[in-house]
């Protein structure tokens, strides 16, 4: 047994972790025995990977490419393979994941288990958009192999099905043609919401990445920095590789909102100052934070939470106002806060997070019961607005908030294998 | 490339990858029993049929020490597995190198190699059998165009480290610890401790008085 967290660093509790190592060994590790939960890089805020007090099974060596079609751009692989290590070694070659979130450091597995989404929902949808297919390994050791038009019921249960269907053995993914690393991209400041809203759907059409950070902190709230970006072909010097890390956890979490509200006001003084066009590298223009190692502690001991809803486009302004109202009077928000909006399409899973509407995702410290308070005042507005959370960034939300934001559990839970369970599952779906 | 091992469907696998990864299409997966010295002879001459730039000797196991000092058979395995059988394809490709004059052999030791420990000395004494074959065939080629290369790597990620983790041991990750390795066979160091930091503290292991060591719990 050993403590393992997952990114918010909420607790630490003990778990029996078992390496899948090959495809042969997972038969012997997962063949009913007490269930356990498929844990990729952990990259997920919550319980969603976790299994308190029980198994685990890291998929960190199933990390081999199976096959890779150059005519088609089909790749083939194995479930904990990173996605980072995709785009190092595909990016070069012309083709890229079409989908990707907000860090390269997390595993296909991971990737379909949440149907993550990334800054360019509105033009390529989610990541199982463009999942092929799906070889999942049950606890009673069957093998389905699933795909959108063949076994369909259990492809779209999977993607987006926090692990709860099965064992992703390999997956085969299509990757898209792309000239190279750069991106075309524009800064530009927002005074407020409407302005966000008016930004967002005038770069629907001619931006595949759109993305904003909102500051959820001093008095002139609503107020943000739109960033949108295409790529662009060239070759060009590649960026420096600078990284950074947070060697310790300090004792008391560096979100000190004295310190942040500054930090905010800096911030985007700075980005509006730096607003225009530019040429970036995808690296950091997309995943900001990865070349800070091990920033999540930051937070301290306590960790952190992510609070994370997408709310439909009817009622999505009114209450992204609502939610930044509280936040902004509660005094508890951080410095990361992005609020994005999603275009008009379905996921293919069942319970997939996204859907048309607006996102927004802030960082919390954990300070107990007054974050949690705040909490709830959120929910209310969520739940009243038609919203739901995202299980990926969830480590409290009410039973009757996802019940009430994924109308397809009844059908999903048909699905579910007896012998995996997990912190989330126990939490909200009763086993 | 060829890539020698016991279990055919675990190289099939490696192969694939390296493909993938576009490695190039030539790739063959080779089985042989590791400790049979006609077999290890029988592969290496046919491998080096066209002529081998460099030979990566990379196997091993970690056992635990209860079960060597309790049985001998774990323990003989133990040896064989890290020491005698390492030293055996060494010594296969090394005679087909030397007509050839020129390569490179790599060899994989540890830093158990380095002192004896009372919490893991069978396989410390097996890695320390390979540096001092390293050694004698670093001297033999000495002139010549062919490179010996004794790598030490400190605790790592690896499946074979898998059961370490519960103790809280901390391992170096694979990556980095591989991208030291494959810089130093291309320059042809004689030793490279991975992790770095791994030369420092087992220069000072290696320095510290018996009397000081024994007292040690390591
Ligand atoms: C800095 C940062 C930025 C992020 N940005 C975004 C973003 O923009 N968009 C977004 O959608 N998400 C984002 N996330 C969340 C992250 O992408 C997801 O939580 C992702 O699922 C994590 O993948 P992982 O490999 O770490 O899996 P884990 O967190 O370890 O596991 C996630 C889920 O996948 C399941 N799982 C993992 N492997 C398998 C398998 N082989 N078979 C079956 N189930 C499996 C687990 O059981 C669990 O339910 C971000 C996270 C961070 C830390
Ligand atoms: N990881 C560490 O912390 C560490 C530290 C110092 C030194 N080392 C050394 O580094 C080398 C690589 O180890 P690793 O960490 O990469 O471990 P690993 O992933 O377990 O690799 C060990 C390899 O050795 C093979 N092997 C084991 N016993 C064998 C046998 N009897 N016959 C044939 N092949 C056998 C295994 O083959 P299968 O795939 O068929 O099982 C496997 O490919 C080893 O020499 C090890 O001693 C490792």
């Amino acid at each position: 047994m050993r403590p393992v967290s997952s990114w918010g660093r909420l607790d630490a509790n003990l778990h029996q972790v078992v390496s899948l190592r090959d495809q042969a060994d997972i038969r012997d590790s997962v063949l009913e025995k007490e269930p356990g939960i498929a844990y990729g890089m952990g990259r997920s805020y919550g319980d969603v990977c976790l299994n308190p007090g029980g198994l685990l099974w890291s998929t960190a060596g199933l990390d081999h490419f199976i096959a890779f079609d150059e005519a088609t751009g089909v790749l083939t692989c194995e479930a904990g393979v990173l996605l980072e290590d995709i785009q190092e070694n595909f990016i070069r070659r012309g083709w890229t994941l079409p989908v990707t979130p907000g860090t390269r450091q997390i595993t296909i597995g991971g990737a379909i288990a949440n149907d993550v989404h990334g800054k360019n929902h509105h033009v390529a949808g989610s990541f199982g958009d463009h999942v092929r297919r799906i070889r999942l390994f049950r606890t009673d050791g069957e093998t389905i192999d699933c795909a959108p038009s063949e076994h369909s019921g259990w492809f779209s249960a999977t993607v987006g099905g926090m692990g709860l269907t099965g064992l992703i053995v390999e997956a085969e993914l299509q990757l898209k043609r792309i000239d190279g690393p750069w991106l075309d991209t524009e800064t530009l400041a927002y005074g407020n919401l409407d302005e966000f809203f008016a930004l967002s759907d005038a770069s629907e059409t001619d931006w595949e990445h759109t993305v904003s950070w909102v500051d959820g902190l001093s008095g002139e709230w609503g107020r943000g920095i739109f960033m949108r970006a295409n790529p662009v072909g060239g070759e060009r010097p590649g960026p420096r590789k600078v990284t950074l890390s947070v060697p310790f956890t300090p004792p008391v979490s560096l979100a000190h909102p004295g310190i942040l509200r500054c930090f905010n006001a800096v911030y985007y003084k700075f980005k509006k100052y730096r607003a225009g066009r530019a040429v970036a590298h995808n690296v950091p223009f997309l995943y900001p934070l990865d070349n800070i190692r091990e920033w999540n502690r930051a937070y301290g001991p306590e960790g952190f939470f992510q609070y994370q809803s997408v709310i439909p486009r009817e009622t999505g302004k009114d209450a992204v106002h609502a939610m930044l109202d509280e936040i902004v009077r509660a005094r508890e928000g951080s410095f990361l806060a992005v609020l994005k909006t999603f275009g008009k399409r379905d996921a293919v899973g069942m319970m997939s997070f996204p859907r048309p509407g607006v996102t927004l995702a802030m960082d919390f410290p954990n300070r107990g019961a007054r974050t949690r308070a705040l909490f709830e005042r959120l929910d209310a507005i969520v739940m009243q607005a038609g919203g739901r959370l995202y299980p990926a960034k969830d480590a409290r939300m009410p039973k009757s908030l996802f019940e009430a934001g994924y109308p397809r559990l009844e059908e999903f839970l048909k699905y579910r294998d007896s012998g995996i369970a997990s912190g989330l599952s126990r939490r909200l779906m009763e086993s | 490339m060829v890539l020698i091992g016991r279990d055919a469907a675990r190289l099939e696998r490696i192969a694939a990858d390296l493909k993938t990864r576009g490695a190039g299409s030539d790739i063959r997966a080779v089985t042989v029993d590791f400790l049979d010295p006609e077999a290890i002879r029988a592969v290496a001459d046919d491998v080096a049929q066209t002529a081998v730039d460099i030979v990566f000797i990379a196997h091993g196991m970690l056992p635990e020490q209860d079960a060597c000092q309790n049985d001998l058979s774990a323990c003989r395995e133990a040896l064989e597995v890290n020491g005698v059988s390492p030293v055996l394809f060494a010594e296969a490709f090394a005679r087909t190198m030397e007509k050839n004059g020129r390569g490179t052999i790599a060899l994989t030791g540890s830093v158990a190699g380095d002192r004896g420990r009372k919490s893991n000395y069978v396989y410390g004494s097996a890695k320390g059998m390979i540096e001092r074959y390293a050694q004698g065939l670093q001297h033999r080629f000495a002139g010549t165009g062919i490179n010996v290369v004794l790598v030490k790597p400190g605790p790592t990620d690896t499946p074979m480290t898998a059961r370490l983790k519960d103790t809280g041991t901390r391992l170096a990750p694979v990556a980095s610890v591989a991208r030291r390795i494959a810089r130093a066979i291309d320059k042809g160091v004689p030793v490279v401790y991975a992790p770095c930091r791994w030369s420092v503290i087992m220069w000072v292991v290696r320095h510290l008085p018996g009397v000081i060591f024994r007292k040690l719990d390591i």
